[in-house]
């Protein structure tokens, strides 16, 4: 058996959609040179979409819209659950309302910086142009925005940008943007054009003639698997944030889907780019199931600080002025606590690294609204944070009116994915990725308020002009059906998979291993990252997955609801996930946004890209598990935004 | 129209409370009448007398009264026929308990159904006794009003069963106000207090004013 | 701390359930209540004993999978979702019983766990503005005043757990489909449909066999979200005006 770590470089993949000329014409130029459908012949094809958060939603309503047939799923026992749901902040768009300089060129300016210089120009273009039609198409559909007493739409300032382009629903954007959504596809659903499977889970994909042709699903309330067949297969299962156990993700989010897909040759772009968000609440015990976010709208008003001496350990408000380091304001001046989530992440850990973090285990800094309550007025803070405040109280029992707020990073978001084009298809023709499942539009670090603003663009915009290019001219020749003997192949493994976890029956819950994993991701290949202990995981990982194959305990049977299965089943991919999370990691031995390589620093500690060596997104080929992957590498080019060293200083 | 009100839930609890508000503006009506027992024989006889005569010339004699007698009969059909379907549908939408029982919402607002059957079972009794006579304890008079009330509080029993579903009258107005209030859209969060007042204060008028009578004659103020 | 757990278990929707006792020890105050079932259902598995099926994801209060009634109380003893509960709510030694959302339209799929497609119908049946991708005015064509938005935002904050039928005597679902109508009837946007989404969404909660209102109140002081009662109120109006623009159609 070959090391992992001794993968072997390919061809080179290139994007070979987006057109050439200037960035502001190539989506245009595309949309019109795609192929179309002729309206006639779209209720022959069937779409399945994977997933139903922003992307998923979003998509299935609106090839719905156009005439497809489509087959839809999700998890949970209604698309409205979807994680989107829990995003807060607000969703950017370039529609300049506040007068303040932004444009749709600064907008991809910003995403292409913000991203560190990771992310596609082609791609980032797209969506800043995209944005003002997301905000139109969601107002239209009722998402209650906040607004000004003049009836017009309210907009506020993120991290890394200097404009302030962002609208919000309280803290509660993302569930008023996937209700939306959700509302969109419900129509869909009673219309019958979409045909819709909650609580059933995708367990692995169909290739027939290289081409994505269906999924194999499993029903969990009966434990039925079932198979499903399509003419394009999408995916928006979103990101796999969860792989560090200890993550803002909603607790069933998974990697299934797109690891399956990555197994039946789809590459995987840039694994280890991972965003650690700063503003979390953070952990109380060995108990903890997951991480609570708060949102990012909330280092607009409030004021992070830790006590200038190490160890101090009085209560905040017994430490004088002069003897608190607010140190985003000192070392960022311009941005001060406005800085991207990457920087504000690694300064919080760094403090905490001196020994000044504050809070049980010196794990925490403060975020202080004791300023902003007395500036406003506490009626104006309320107004503004209250939900998140109380969502604070409840789950720490302290008063953030009071008592200043204790934050500590967390993993929140991936920006790798599934590669994908700029037609938002991977390298399995007939395969879409949509959402936080594909790689493309945050380079290495993804910009507060820019999820939601990316799901929607591809799911309402992107994929239903781009997909009709591949079904038009990939007219179906034959139809499959279970009978299909590769659909029978999959089938099989599929069911094996789960018979074998039932048959360990060992003494470890899946849980435990779910816990070991994240703890040795979150060590190794979390904030700051070492070769060393990289290859410490890249070690340590295949003995996991050994015992986890030896030790693991499943109760019931796989003919029933059995939540211990469908957890451990997720974790069989998160330990092939985790290993190549890591090689990537090592491979990139620059430090770039959310990936901060210890050896790749700037002399006050800020990270150093290494253009002249990784200006490229890794693309990741898989041969087997536990064996090397082929890497292709596929070059960034900067026509409109040049690389530079980010500086928000 | 009224197929779309009858078969949705909203539109039988509309029902309910056009007909329970038809109800309550008798009931007003109804009490004010008896207190004039209180002022002696002659005028309760006569104001007896006169609500068979109410709208003549125009009307003949005794039309008004069956008017208003046909408009209750509807409505307590409505309302009684309402509160049974809504009552066999919320049943059968909540078919098994609790296994941790918790005393919930107002009694008032608990005691709604069984309230409205003690309150209809009264109203047999009431006109079997008060109307017709056919179980009336003394010797029932038609014509004479005022002798057959205090007949009928002259027993224990016929105190007891007024009393008992004047209570019960009270706390059904008291939930059945406010809700109809609801149930036609009316309540705003401006206006809940004042609802909420007004139908407490209706409840103990009413409840007040109905028990006077059979206190009245207990307490021998009139015989 | 230590706590005597009574929990509703049933093997699937067919087979009958019956509260079982359980042991918990260890308990920290700060654990989340769900945590506190994650600890249970640990030692459970390594007995080999089926672990306790219930719905949760997020664990931030925001997805509305979560669906317990503890001690009688839908999502327990604070306004809030099951998984926001946290065990500095009970005290070392008290029994806690668990059940699940009880209401014949949301039948018990296993243990904790129902099924609540019937609210997927209800929107289904009208709890949308028809506003087909790319067919959006500009957004500031029509402005709302803020207190209209205000009044969707508020209503629009639902999260669909269905604490309001758990609570409900009658199992009714009118706070759930009142704050999606009066969310959506409230703003231009949802003008056009206004008549036709009160109409059809009351009909399809009928349909579903949920029960009728009798304004106990129970629902809005279980909403996690603060849903008013007088969401009720409103959609009783916006129903009546439709069946009175209906009739004159």
């Amino acid at each position: 058996m070959t090391f992992y770590a001794d993968y072997t470089t390919g061809e080179p993949v290139a994007d070979t959609k987006a057109p050439a000329g200037p960035v502001h014409e190539r989506w245009d130029k595309r949309r019109f040179e795609a192929k179309l459908v002729n309206p006639a012949n779209r209720r022959k094809h069937t779409v399945i979409v994977v997933g139903t958060g922003l992307a998923g939603g979003s998509a299935g309503a609106t090839l719905a819209e156009q005439g497809y047939h489509v087959i839809q799923f999700c998890y949970q026992d209604s698309p409205r659950r979807a994680h989107s749901i829990a995003a807060q902040g607000g969703i950017n768009a370039a529609k300049n309302y506040r007068n303040d300089g932004d444009s749709v060129h600064r907008l991809f300016y910003d995403t292409v910086k913000g991203g560190d210089f990771r992310a596609r120009e082609s791609n980032v273009h797209r969506l800043a142009q995209i944005s003002v039609e997301i905000i139109d198409q969601c107002v239209a559909q009722g998402v209650p925005f906040a607004r000004e007493y003049g009836g017009l739409l309210d907009t506020r300032s993120f991290g890394g940008v200097q404009v302030s382009r962002t609208f919000y629903a309280r803290g509660q954007t993302g569930q008023q943007l996937l209700l939306g959504a959700y509302q969109a596809l419900s129509r869909q659903i009673a219309a019958g054009n979409v045909e819709l499977h909650a609580r059933t889970e995708m367990l692995d994909l169909i290739v027939i003639d290289g081409r994505a042709r269906g999924i194999v699903a499993r029903d969990l309330i009966t434990g039925k698997i079932d198979t499903y067949f399509a003419d394009a297969v999408v995916l928006a299962s979103g990101g796999y944030g969860n792989i560090f156990y200890l993550s803002t993700n909603a607790m069933n989010s998974n990697a299934t889907a797109v690891w399956r897909a990555h197994r039946r040759g789809a590459y995987f772009a840039n694994p280890c780019f991972t965003q650690i968000h700063p503003t979390c609440i953070p952990r109380t015990g060995d108990h903890q199931s997951k991480l609570t976010l708060m949102s990012e709208s909330l280092r607009n008003d409030g004021r992070i600080w830790v006590p200038k001496a190490k160890g101090d350990t009085r209560p905040p408000h017994q430490i004088p002025e002069d003897e608190r380091d607010y140190y985003l304001e000192r070392i960022y001046p311009s941005f001060g606590n406005l800085v991207p989530r990457d920087i504000a992440s690694r300064a919080a850990k760094n403090v905490c690294d001196e020994g000044r973090g504050v809070g049980p285990g010196g794990q925490g800094v403060y975020l202080d609204f004791a300023d902003a309550i007395r500036r406003m007025g506490r009626k104006a803070v309320e107004a503004k944070y209250g939900n998140l405040f109380d969502m604070y109280q409840r789950i720490t029992d302290e008063d953030p009116y009071e008592v200043p707020m204790r934050i500590y990073p967390a993993v929140h978001y991936t920006m790798g994915g599934l590669w994908v084009d700029y037609d938002l298809q991977t390298t399995v023709p007939g395969l879409f990725a949509i959402g936080e499942a594909n790689f493309s539009d945050h380079g290495a670090n993804r910009l507060g308020a820019s999820a939601l603003m990316q799901g929607l663009a591809d799911g309402y915009f992107v994929l239903p002009a781009t997909i009709n290019d591949y079904l038009a001219r990939n007219p179906r020749t034959d139809t499959v059906d279970a009978g299909h003997p590769v659909v029978q192949e999959v089938l099989a493994e599929t069911e094996d998979r789960l018979n074998l976890l039932l048959s360990v029956d060992g003494d470890r819950t899946p849980d435990s291993f779910h816990r070991e994993l994240g703890e040795l991701m979150w060590e190794y290949c979390g904030m700051a990252r070492t070769e060393t202990g990289l290859r410490k995981a890249l070690e340590r990982i295949p003995q996991i997955r050994e015992e986890f194959w030896r030790r693991i305990k499943v109760p019931g049977t796989g003919e029933e609801f059995n939540q211990s299965l469908e957890k451990a089943n997720r974790i069989v991919d998160y330990l092939e996930l985790a290993e190549l999370m890591c090689l990537d990691a090592l491979h990139r031995s620059e430090s770039c946004g959310g990936h901060f390589r210890e050896e790749s620093q700037t002399p006050d500690g800020e990270a150093a890209r290494k253009d002249d060596t990784f200006s490229y997104a890794a693309a990741w080929e898989f041969t087997g598990t536990g064996t090397a992957p082929v890497l292709h590498k596929e070059d960034l080019v900067f026509e409109y935004v040049h690389p530079t060293q980010r500086s928000y200083a | 129209m009224a197929r779309t009100v009858w078969d949705s839930t909203v539109g039988k609890k509309t029902v309910m409370a056009v007909s329970g508000l038809v109800m309550l503006l008798y009931l007003i009506a109804h009490m004010i009448g008896n207190l004039k027992i209180f002022f002696g024989t002659e005028e309760f006889n006569h104001y007896a007398h006169w609500l068979r005569t109410v709208g003549e010339p125009f009307m003949h004699y005794e039309w008004t009264l069956w008017l208003i007698r046909v408009v209750l009969v509807v409505a307590v059909v409505a309302h009684a026929t309402a509160a049974y379907q809504l009552s066999r549908r919320d049943l059968r939408a909540r078919p098994s308990r609790y296994v941790h029982k918790k005393p919930r919402a107002s009694y008032a607002t608990r005691t709604m159904r069984w309230g409205g059957v003690i309150l209809g079972l009264f109203i047999v009794w009431h006109l079997l006794d008060l109307t017709t006579g056919t179980v009336h304890s003394g010797g029932f008079e038609s014509g004479k009003p005022y002798q057959n009330v205090v007949d009928t509080f002259s027993t224990w029993y016929g105190n007891a069963v007024y009393i008992v579903a004047m209570l019960a009258l009270g706390l059904h107005i008291r939930h059945g106000f406010w809700s109809a209030a609801q149930t036609l859209g009316a309540g705003s969060r401006s206006r809940d207090r004042a609802l909420k007042a007004v139908a407490n204060v209706l409840a103990l008028l009413l409840t007040a004013g109905f028990i006077a009578v059979p206190v009245g004659v207990m307490t021998g103020v009139v015989s | 701390m230590k706590l005597t757990l009574r929990v509703w278990r049933q093997k699937n929707a067919d087979a009958e359930g019956a509260m079982s006792t359980y042991e918990v020890d260890g308990i920290s105050p700060d654990m989340s209540f769900l945590e506190m079932l994650d600890t249970l259902n640990e030692e459970l598995i390594l007995k080999g004993e089926d672990p306790v099926a219930f719905d949760h994801d997020c664990r931030e209060g925001i997805c509305g999978a979560c669906s317990l009634v503890i001690n009688g109380d839908a999502h327990g003893p604070e306004r809030t979702t099951t998984c926001q509960l946290h065990m500095r709510s009970f005290r070392d030694g008290d029994t806690i019983d668990i059940e699940p959302w009880r209401a014949a339209a949301f039948p018990v799929v296993k243990d904790l766990v129902v099924d609540r497609s019937a609210f997927d119908r209800i929107i289904q049946a009208g709890g949308y503005i028809t506003a087909p991708t790319g067919a959006a005015p500009e957004a500031h064509a029509t402005p709302v005043p803020k207190p209209d938005a205000d009044f969707a935002f508020e209503h629009a904050e639902c999260i669909g757990c269905g604490a309001c039928v758990a609570a409900c005597p009658n199992g009714a679902a009118m706070l759930f489909t009142s704050a999606k109508v009066n969310h959506l009837n409230v703003l231009p946007q949802g003008a056009p449909e206004r008549e036709t989404r009160v109409l059809d969404m009351v009909a399809q909660m009928d349909a579903e066999g949920f029960g009728g209102c009798t304004l106990a109140g129970e629902c809005a002081t279980a909403c996690p979200k603060g849903i008013p009662l007088m969401s009720i109120t409103n959609m009783n109006k916006e129903w009546l005006r439709a069946t009175r623009k209906a009739g004159k159609r």
